[in-house]
């Protein structure tokens, strides 16, 4: 063993409860990082998860980020007018040359794409009735971009093209409506137009808000039925690499010049919640943390001081400062490995205790789970352990200094 | 005569509001294989001087070389090594670390200087606690020893590099005469059978008496020096 470590293991060993002490407070911090990492991840992971599976990836709506220019505008470019209160021109809303969009886009590797048109309409049956969004969807493509069917409780995607005037509708909405699969509701849109339709499946997708107010029929019924006809309102894209997907968005806009959303844009204000949401869970983690290096300067600082002698005795016999100050900071870098190592048992620990808690009076918080979501991954492991070494390094390199700069005559002196 | 370690007008001075002269204008030589008894009273600068002389600290004035080379020149790493490997100190309180037993705090020197290997190390070690009477002790911490063996064990350690010159500041202040006349016995035969230099300060008369080589310090000079007068 190298003669640091020895005097440095001495060091500690005569100390044991400080040691012990200060390497649970190492073990803490590290712990409850990995245990916190865990959960946040776990939840967030599930989050992105549920969101990148059920929702496209990329949507481009009928909308242009910046309003289109008006024509006046335009004709008196960079004058010194400015233009109130004009009329705006009348535009139909929608994608326009949809089909040739399509085409471009569905051409990319790795891309699905679906189109859709989406308004509002009344549905009713017998005496009730109910407003719902209506969308209008292409079975074939839809199927490879969300997956809606997936939520399906009654009929398949299919039975809308097989099945003439076809509408899925949400549980909540067939619920209000006192219909049920197979029954023939009346639709009604705001521009006029009466269309009956026959159900033919069923979605409980669990968002009450969604079951309760969606309805889906082929893409060219809804555009006679909303008097849009070879309108659509959103392309929505699925990729094989949702990485590509903000990538993907931006080109499109730059191409297309439609609105285009990746899922992080649409989704952007609760990944920045997890962005406090993990800054929050890292300060804390920090701050136990930053008290474990005070533990560990502590402890340094007091050998330092209580082992003033044995530094002058080394010195006088030629021990240089750096040979010092390597047995102390080593120090500092034991108790921080000792403590990543009783940190990852901490970490482990906590992970499987937050495993066994079931919230059953609250009922099933997330589809189909009943407890913490947990991430197990390794990262946290090596990232605690390589913070906490540091930390604990960084802590004892201080006294450790100060140890080699003790001057052996002055303490010799005063011990005489 | 060769000489191993030479001061010229040395005089070292605290600096501070009121500057405190530790001793001035000394002049000594020491040729291998001498003894030399420090006396003078308290406050002299007995141990100033010594650790002048055994690269501790570096005067305000004036030269030290050792083996002849000039120490002003050597940087605290060179003056360190050359601790090190020729020289060994013993104070008045034993400095053995507290946390080994005496056969390792004999080791923790040899280990750093890395002449010997493992097995050498330790045969040196032994042989040098056995000669010291102390074989028994060389498996016991230092709080197990009698103040007279931790002395001893000291100077086992000082010795542990073969080095050329010791240096003791009153290495008997704690100790019964018995385990002084000891210490001052090692210290005879040292110079005799091993040619090595001892310098060793002691308020002790009888002992110093036993040396060859008188120097008397007062206010921070040499008053007399057996080699010179
Ligand atoms: N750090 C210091 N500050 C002020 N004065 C000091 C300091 N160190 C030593 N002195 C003074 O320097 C003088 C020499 O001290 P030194 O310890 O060398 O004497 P000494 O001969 O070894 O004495 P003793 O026999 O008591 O050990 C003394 O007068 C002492 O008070
Ligand atoms: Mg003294």
């Amino acid at each position: 063993m190298p003669l640091a470590l020895d005097i440095a293991l001495g060091h500690l060993k005569r100390r044991k409860r400080q040691t012990l002490v200060s390497v649970l407070g190492v073990a803490l911090g590290v712990g409850f990082f990995i245990g916190m990492t865990s959960l946040m991840r776990g939840f967030q992971t599930y989050f992105v998860q549920q969101v990148i599976d059920v929702a496209p990836h990329v949507v481009m709506k009928d909308e242009f980020r910046r309003p289109d220019l008006q024509p006046v505008e335009l004709a008196f470019a960079g004058g010194a007018v400015e233009v109130r209160g004009v009329k705006p021109r009348d535009t139909v809303r929608g994608i326009r040359e949809a089909g040739a969009k399509l085409a471009a886009i569905e051409a990319m590797p790795g891309v699905a794409v679906a189109p859709m048109l989406r308004g509002p309409a009344l549905l009713r049956y017998g005496a009730r009735d109910t407003s719902v969004s209506i969308g209008g969807i292409d079975p074939e493509r839809e199927r490879r971009v969300t997956n809606i069917e997936k939520d399906m409780t009654e009929g398949r995607l299919e039975d809308l093209r097989s099945t003439a005037n076809g509408v899925i509708v949400g549980i909540g909405v067939a619920q209000r409506l006192g219909a049920k699969v197979g029954d023939t509701v009346t639709a009604i849109s705001p521009a006029g137009v009466t269309q009956p339709f026959r159900i033919v499946g069923i979605i409980a997708t669990g968002v009450t808000a969604i079951d309760a107010s969606e309805a889906y029929v082929l893409l060219r019924l809804a555009q006679v039925l909303l008097d849009r006809p070879n309108v659509i309102n959103s392309l929505r894209i699925r990729l094989d690499d949702v990485r590509e997907a903000e990538p993907l968005a931006r080109r499109l806009e730059s191409v297309f010049r439609y609105r285009t959303e990746s899922w992080e844009e649409s989704n952007r204000n609760i990944l920045g919640l997890f962005v406090i949401q993990n800054a929050i869970m890292y300060s804390v983690v920090g701050a136990i943390l930053l008290v474990a290096a005070f533990g560990i300067y502590n402890i340094i600082s007091t050998v330092v001081h209580e082992k003033a002698r044995d530094i002058a005795i080394l010195k006088s016999l030629g021990f240089r400062a750096a040979d010092i100050q390597r047995i102390f900071v080593l120090e500092g870098a034991i108790v921080g490995v000792a403590g990543a190592i009783a940190g990852w048992g901490v970490g482990i620990g906590l992970i499987e205790a937050l495993a066994q808690v079931r919230f059953d009076q609250v009922g099933p918080v997330i589809q189909g789970r009943s407890g913490f979501l947990l991430a197990r991954e390794w990262w946290p492991y090596l990232a605690g352990a390589v913070f906490a070494l540091v930390a604990a390094t960084v802590a004892a390199f201080i006294p450790a200094r100060r140890a080699s700069r003790l001057n052996p005559v002055e303490i010799v002196r005063g011990a005489a | 005569m060769s000489t191993i370690l030479r001061a010229e007008g040395v005089t070292r001075v605290l600096p501070g509001p009121q500057p405190v002269t530790l001793v001035r204008d000394i002049d000594f030589a020491l040729s291998p294989g001498e003894f030399v008894a420090v006396t003078g009273p308290s406050g002299s600068g007995k141990s100033s001087l010594l650790y002048l002389l055994g690269l501790l600290d570096r005067p305000t004035e004036g030269r030290i070389s050792i083996e002849g080379r000039d120490t002003a020149a050597m940087s605290e790493n060179e003056l360190a090594a050359t601790r090190l490997a020729r020289l060994g100190f013993v104070f008045q309180f034993h400095f053995l670390l507290p946390e080994f037993t005496t056969l390792d705090n004999l080791l923790i020197p040899m280990r750093r200087l890395g002449r010997w290997d493992e097995a050498e190390r330790e045969d040196r070690a032994r042989a040098l606690l056995a000669s010291l009477g102390m074989d028994e002790a060389a498996g016991k911490l230092p709080e197990q020893l009698s103040g007279g063996m931790r002395q001893r064990a000291a100077i086992a350690r000082a010795l542990a590099n073969d080095p050329a010159l010791l240096l003791a500041d009153e290495p008997t202040g704690n100790l019964d005469t018995r385990n002084a006349r000891t210490v001052f016995d090692i210290f005879e035969r040292l110079v005799a059978d091993e040619h090595r230099s001892v310098i060793v300060v002691t308020h002790d008369q009888e002992q110093a008496a036993r040396a060859p080589r008188q120097v008397r310090l007062v206010d921070g000079r040499i008053v007399h020096d057996s080699a010179r007068d």
